[in-house]
């Protein structure tokens, strides 16, 4: 039943989910390719949506997932899903949880578990960059055989779109005015110079 | 339970209402806005408390919104509390992003909405390469701490792994090379750090 897999699906993501809701990105994709949910476009526009829209991003692109693959029912399995880890977790456990936290057990497992965790974080990125700055339909070869014009596979358009964003990043630009100027961005591309921003 | 304790419950439930109401930006974005709001408008509890509390949310897994909402509702009124306070920060993100995915299909057929989003995934691509950058700061320690990183980058990116497995072989790798990392002049004191 659909229901009972997006609840198992989530949980398993909510159990495993250590460093917040970008990690999470590169679980949630998983479950989505596993089982064929939504294509990858479809996928990075929800993360587009949950970053634009208040709350943490896990229980935003958890509900939503849950709604385009089974509608409220789908929502309410995968926030639920999601969520139930952490309130097992803290519930059972936390008051042993904080004595173990300070023990040298805890202190070597997080010392590999920490790294891991920002490689998920990168993965998650090179995810997102293959289908937004990538022309689609491109195989490897074809990649070697292009590499000296660069418009052939790359968006370029992304590219610029991409790199003012993290300019603007690093200058404490909030992410829902970088969102809404990409948007921006696009339309006014996509209206003028179609060639650069495959859509 | 009595009368009391519902009227707390309802008021703990509302301060998260609004917390995950009005946080854009995801879970750290929230720290800021539980701190105002449960030490010093409400005065739960201390902010020491509150820095624990916090250090643990992100040690356990899960979303750290949710993991800070259901302590610092444990701390306070037992289990009625944790479930009042994770339900409160987790109803305005239900809400808002079901009746958003009701109505997306309809115009995600738009020519402008294409475009659009289009360029919003190259921002997104921004978005997540900022927080690489951030949570590697803070999580790479050394060059055992960079190849790990870059391994699992590489397992989950490339090659199709389970980011469980991942998260498993991580701390099986910092159990096993704990012991023979490079060692700092400031190592004594992260040692007595918990």
């Amino acid at each position: 039943m659909i229901y009972l897999q997006l609840l198992y699906s989530f949980f398993k993501i909510g159990l495993f989910a250590f460093g917040g809701g970008y990690a999470m990105i590169s679980m949630i994709q998983g479950e989505i390719e596993l089982h064929g949910w939504l294509s990858a476009s479809e996928f990075i526009d929800i993360i587009a949506i949950s970053e634009m829209t208040p709350g943490p991003i896990a229980v935003n692109s958890a509900t939503f997932v849950g709604f385009k693959v089974a509608g409220l029912g789908g929502s309410a399995a995968a926030t639920l899903g999601v969520a139930l880890p952490s309130l097992i977790i803290i519930l059972s456990i936390s008051g042993i949880y904080m004595r173990f936290q300070r023990k040298p057990l805890s202190r070597k497992i997080f010392y590999g578990v920490r790294p891991a965790v920002t490689g998920l974080v990168a993965a998650a990125c090179i995810f997102v960059a293959r289908t937004a700055l990538l022309r689609s339909g491109l195989t490897f070869a074809q990649l070697g055989q292009s590499l000296l014009r660069p418009g052939d596979w790359l968006s370029l358009g992304g590219v610029a779109i991409a790199a003012l964003s993290l300019v603007a990043l690093k200058r404490k630009a909030h992410p829902i005015l970088i969102i809404a100027g990409a948007a921006a961005a696009g339309i006014l591309l996509g209206v003028f110079f179609p060639s650069l921003l495959p859509v | 339970m009595s009368r009391d304790r519902v009227k707390q419950l309802a008021v703990l439930f509302s301060t998260f209402f609004k917390i995950g109401l009005f946080t854009f930006g995801g879970g750290y974005a929230m720290l800021p806005l539980i701190e105002r709001e449960v030490t010093e408008r409400r005065r739960y509890i201390s902010r020491e408390q509150l820095t624990d509390i916090l250090a643990l949310s992100q040690a356990v897994p899960g979303a750290i919104a949710i993991n800070s909402a259901t302590l610092i509702g444990y701390t306070l009124y037992g289990r009625p509390g944790a479930l009042a306070a994770t339900l409160g920060v987790i109803l305005p993100s239900f809400l808002i992003i079901s009746l958003i995915a009701a109505f997306f299909s309809t115009f995600s057929e738009n020519r402008f909405v294409k475009l659009a989003f289009a360029g919003i995934r190259a921002a997104v691509v921004a978005l997540i390469g900022a927080a690489v950058l951030r949570v590697g700061r803070s999580s790479i320690r050394d060059a055992i701490g960079l190849a790990l990183a870059v391994i699992s980058t590489a397992l989950v990116a490339f090659f199709s792994v389970s980011p469980i497995w991942v998260i498993l072989g991580g701390a099986v790798a910092g159990l096993a090379l704990y012991g023979v990392r490079p060692r700092k002049d400031n190592d004594q004191r992260e040692e007595s750090r918990p």
